[in-house]
């Protein structure tokens, strides 16, 4: 029979990204959600097999509390670390996944599943950084761009020179050159503000 | 009493490992120790570039911590107890030697359960004791369980608000429905009634009473006088492997917290409490406890509450090895704890006064030359090394003597004990008598 699976995750682009590698794999996704708002009522309604939880969902503490309260439900609850050998705690957390599953799952079974997890977590961090850099470098280029035309109107450089100033500026510091174009446009707002 | 600092001084400077280091903080207010190190300076003070990392939950601390994500966190006091001992999903030795401050807890309740618990006894409000007791009336008299929130099985939360209840004959597992939620939520659950009370730390209290949701009952400081809270936790490997970066930490969370407990700088920590980076709450909120106003929004005549928040004064930052040792006790209680364990040696494993004297010595702060005391023995404050000390009643009039713990646990009368207490009591006595 294919397990059980909920997701309590607050990113809602990696929930929808997970749960369908979840169903590729043959899994049946009970629940999935962004924000909980009764946690245990929901998790006695839907009977999850396995809860796998975004690192970072305030409602760990609440999951962690399930074994000492089980008449809430009547199948404890434990992480993930406790039965598992061979996927690290370490992995997990680094990869920002966690799990509570039924106590006496198979060690196998809970791997497979934990697999998919951290896999589709890290895919989406990758993403995630990806885009970041994607903006930032669009950023640092209209940075680029400002503090140039400052050092041209300025000092009278062209627009080579000026680009050459703050990649020396950048080197000599050991900082990105949208750092050093950032601190060309401050020092110039400040002037421009003195006076 | 084992003497911790030989009280020589030490010249050498500290040489930290590593200076670039990760804390990690919970959005309350006694993260103040570690937020005024870093926004005062006292981190850099020491050569170190630490960066807070606010977490979401206390079980995303104690993973991050575990596997070195964080260096090290601000930590419920019985976490570093519970992990160390394997209780809950990771067992990790970790280690504390610096407590991040006393009291500063509360139980608030619905405004309907207050009106209720008036009409059962119109001097309900006046004491910890006749507010239980009318608690106690209120739930005879119900078809439903009251639901309590506290935040965390292994917190001093759950150990107080279950303390006060039993304390009236009210079983916390039986009686009423204990369960876990966020901090933040807390308010809004109230609200929504799918809770009657809690016990959380500020501002969650005063968020409650502000908006006028919930009316604060008992604060944690008339449950128990100056009890411990919040501590500052490593790894025993982590420590290990950076002693050094470790004792500059320690030594610029002693000068942040002489900082944050002096009263005319109370207003100052609130604002910097209140920013986004922290507590992320109004400041009039925030403000509230540190500056020792929860009194007017418990509405009750009672003495002020400048008290609410200790950081410094009190020895308040020393990590007592009978604090551990109560913690302990209260496992046992309460059935987290089933297997017989050498309750001085744990305590003597996770809680380091030692690591703490040598960082004193360093900030020039006193230290206390012992490592356990009794609590609820002193009714007003007193004097211990030329330290003067806080008072350490529990509202029951009940005596905590860490050397007879085992007889402390045998004497609870609501309990959950899953222990064998003739292994417990071999086991202790062994100890006792090395």
């Amino acid at each position: 029979m294919a397990l059980r699976v909920m997701l309590i995750d607050q990113n809602r682009g990696r929930v929808a990204i997970l749960e369908q590698a979840l169903l590729d794999n043959g899994y049946e996704v009970v629940a999935r959600s962004s924000v909980e708002e009764d946690l245990l009522q929901r998790i006695a309604q839907v009977a999850p097999d396995v809860i796998i939880v975004d690192m970072e969902s305030p409602d760990r503490d609440t999951l962690e509390s399930m074994r000492s309260i089980s008449r809430d439900q009547p199948r404890p609850i434990v992480m993930f670390a406790e039965k598992s050998d061979r996927i690290s705690i370490g992995e997990a957390v680094k990869a920002g996944v966690s799990a509570y599953v039924v106590d006496g799952m198979s060690p196998g079974r809970l791997n497979a599943i934990m697999e998919v997890a951290i896999a589709r977590f890290r895919e989406f961090q990758a993403l995630r950084n990806e885009l970041e850099e994607t903006k930032s470098r669009l950023e640092d280029r209209k940075l680029i761009d400002k503090a140039k035309g400052i050092l041209m109107k300025q000092k009278g450089m062209s627009e080579d020179e000026a680009y050459k100033v703050l990649r020396k500026m950048a080197m000599d510091r050991n900082i990105k050159i949208g750092e050093a174009a950032r601190n060309v446009i401050i020092v110039a707002d400040l002037l421009v503000g003195g006076s | 009493m084992e003497r911790v600092s030989n009280g020589r001084g030490t010249d050498a400077p500290i040489k930290p490992e590593k200076t670039e280091v990760t804390l990690g903080i919970m959005a309350l207010t006694d993260c103040a120790v570690l937020a005024v190190a870093k926004e005062k300076g006292f981190f850099a003070q020491q050569g170190l570039d630490v960066r807070l990392s606010k977490e979401a939950s206390w079980a995303s601390v104690r993973d991050k911590v575990a596997v070195g994500e964080l260096d090290g966190a601000q930590m419920l006091a019985p976490m570093p107890i519970a992990a160390t001992l394997g209780i809950g999903p990771l067992k990790v030795p970790m280690i504390t030697a610096f407590s991040l401050g006393l009291n500063g807890n509360a139980i608030t309740i619905t405004e309907s359960l207050a009106r209720r618990m008036s009409e059962a006894d119109p001097n309900a409000m006046d004491s910890p004791i006749s507010a239980a007791s009318a608690l106690k009336q209120v739930i005879a008299g119900l078809e439903r369980k009251l639901v309590f929130a506290h935040v965390y099985p292994y917190s001093g939360h759950n150990y107080e608000l279950r303390y006060w209840l039993a304390a009236a004959g009210i079983d916390p597992d039986e009686d009423v429905r204990l369960v876990v939620i966020p901090p933040a939520q807390m308010v809004n659950h109230l609200k929504e009634g799918t809770i009657d009370g809690y016990c959380v730390g500020e501002p969650w209290n005063g968020q409650a009473i502000s908006s006028d949701i919930g009316r604060t009952l008992v604060t944690s400081y008339e449950l128990w006088n100056n009890k411990p809270e919040k501590v500052f936790g490593v790894t025993q490997a982590w420590h290990d492997k950076y002693p050094g970066t470790h004792q500059a930490i320690l030594v610029a969370m002693l000068k942040a917290a002489e900082w944050a407990d002096r009263m005319d700088n109370r207003w100052e920590l609130a604002e910097i409490l209140c920013g986004k980076d922290y507590v992320d709450a109004p400041l009039g909120v925030v403000s509230a406890s540190l500056l020792g106003n929860l009194r007017a929004l418990c509405r009750r005549p009672a003495e002020p509450l400048f008290d609410f928040n200790v950081f410094f004064r009190y020895a308040a930052s020393y990590p007592w090895r009978s604090h551990a040792a109560w913690f302990i006790s209260q496992m046992y209680r309460w059935g987290q704890l089933d297997e017989a364990v050498d309750i001085v040696r744990a305590a003597r494993d996770v809680y380091r006064p030692d690591l703490y004297c040598r960082a004193a010595e360093f900030a020039g702060v006193h230290c206390p030359h012992i490592d356990t005391k009794t609590e609820g023995s002193h009714e007003t404050n007193w004097v211990l090394d030329g330290i003067e000390m806080g008072r350490d009643l529990f509202f029951d009039g009940s005596l905590f003597d860490p050397t007879k713990v085992v007889d402390y646990i045998r004497g609870f009368e609501v309990n959950r004990l899953c222990v064998d207490l003739n292994d417990l009591t071999r086991i202790n006595k062994a100890s006792d008598a090395q």
